[in-house]
């Protein structure tokens, strides 16, 4: 706990130095939802009822998008090595590597949501629903995407097997935070799903971390 | 206890003990299986709202009981793998997913043909039907998350881990049917109160449940001594077994 700064320094200095490691999720999200209309057509109360499970699913694919690449840099150049070898605690290191996963792919997609939900023709109360599962739901994903980067990073082909294991995971997610938003544009109380979400969350959060130390100590031994 | 468990630390002795069970497991699974679906199939009497297509639950239910089964008992085993870093139960973790890949495809087709007649429709995105799936969807990703690395070790351990990981989603599938009050019937047997199924339909049914358990003991001696055999390749009792 002790040494969280450093590497969250260190984390936020290549994500400014990589702009492309961040910057193609976020725009990878906005063209998924700009193809929604033009697939569907631009019907605008169509586009308000896929609207909840459109934009999740686009949040999941670009946050798996970036998750490919979370450890590979750090395994290839012996980064990942070196601190199990040293007799600082691993955890350090992934809790630096979660929140700066977070702050570059799942903050992004909170600041964008305004922009999100006039691209889809959202009203107010479903937008406020959809700001509130995407500030409870990204830390999730983030915590998920960091967990299949570790099991897939000494993978000989990691990038199609971490979909195949990570997204069977953010389907409990999706369900409750399209059911939040489905109840928020029938203007139905939604507290049920957010508090399921946020039960979700701390739970990952207590267990995920020791999870991926234990992934990246199998992975280098 | 652990002094009772130790030898079966041992490949070798696991071999051969899964040798001399497994001829009797696959016997008796046999036995209960035929037993248990041709009275289910053939003799029991037919529901008297579904007609005869209910039938379909002596496959059906027992195969999505051992789905998840087979599941608990696949992450007790990464669990302790993990742990312990007991070599054969590591390669067990791997001989028992495919039985459950299966038995989790065996549960979902037969639902699927039973929903056909009986809710008019193939699939229905139900929470059992969607949270089953997604235990197919674990087992699958353990298979191949198993085969993805270069060194099988790291595959072994790494798969375990994941299998820990999924155990999450057993509790999701099993209150499934109480949380989210769907299509899918609740259950129709329970250990605490008297069952809502006849006796004449309850028995074959727990033939069939008993049997689909056997037949997966069975499965794992066969896949766990195939299994033993690859990883020993070069050791001296697999070259003098090889030699005989």
């Amino acid at each position: 706990m002790v040494t969280l700064g450093p590497f969250l320094k260190r984390e936020l200095r290549l994500l400014a130095r990589q702009k492309a490691d961040w910057l193609n999720p976020v725009l990878f999200f906005i063209i998924v939802l700009s193809l929604f209309p033009l697939g569907v057509g631009p019907e605008p109360n169509l586009l308000r009822i896929i609207a909840p499970g459109v934009i999740w699913i686009a949040a999941l694919l670009s946050v798996l998008l970036a998750a490919e690449r979370l450890f590979k840099d750090d395994y290839r150049n012996g980064v990942v090595e070196q601190l199990v070898a040293s007799r600082q605690p691993l955890l350090a290191f992934v809790l630096a590597k979660l929140l700066a996963n977070w702050l570059s792919t799942g903050l992004p997609l909170v600041l964008l949501s305004p922009l999100v939900a006039l691209l889809l023709n959202v009203d107010m109360p479903s937008f406020i629903a959809m700001l509130l599962t995407l500030l409870l739901g990204t830390p999730l994903l983030s915590l998920l995407s960091v967990l299949g980067a570790a099991l897939t990073v000494s993978a000989d082909k990691g990038g199609i097997l971490l979909a195949l294991l990570i997204l069977p995971l953010y389907i409990p997610l999706l369900i409750f935070a399209s059911a939040a938003m489905e109840a928020a544009s029938m203007a139905l109380p939604y507290h049920g799903q957010l508090a399921v979400m946020l039960a979700m969350l701390l739970f990952a959060l207590a267990l995920v971390p020791v999870a991926v130390t234990s992934a990246l100590k199998i992975n280098v031994s | 206890m652990f002094k009772w468990l130790h030898p079966y630390a041992k490949p070798e002795t696991v071999y051969h003990l899964c040798g001399r069970l497994m001829p009797w497991l696959m016997g008796a699974a046999l036995l209960l299986l035929l037993l248990g679906n041709i009275w289910g199939l053939a003799f029991t009497p037919p529901d008297y709202q579904q007609g005869d297509s209910y039938r379909i639950i002596h496959l059906h239910v027992p195969s999505a009981i051992m789905s998840m089964g087979t599941y608990s008992a696949m992450a007790i085993a990464a669990f302790i793998a993990l742990v312990w870093q007991v070599k054969v139960v590591q390669w067990s973790v791997l001989a028992i997913a495919p039985i459950g890949a299966v038995y989790t495809a065996i549960a979902l087709i037969t639902g699927m043909a039973w929903g056909k007649p009986m809710w008019g429709t193939w699939w229905v995105w139900d929470a059992r039907l969607t949270s089953e799936l997604i235990l197919l969807f674990l087992y699958l990703g353990v298979i191949a998350l198993s085969g993805a690395f270069s060194d099988r070790q790291t595959g072994a351990k790494v798969a375990s881990l994941l299998a820990v990981v999924g155990v999450i989603n057993l509790p999701i599938i099993h209150f499934s049917v109480e949380w989210w009050n769907t299509l899918h019937q609740g259950a129709s047997i329970t250990k605490f109160a008297k069952p809502s199924i006849d006796p004449s339909m309850l028995w074959p049914l727990l033939i069939s449940i008993l049997a689909f358990k056997i037949l997966m003991l069975a499965l794992l001696c066969v896949r766990l001594r195939t299994a033993i055999l690859v990883n020993e390749q070069h050791r001296p009792w697999v070259k003098a077994l090889a030699g005989d």
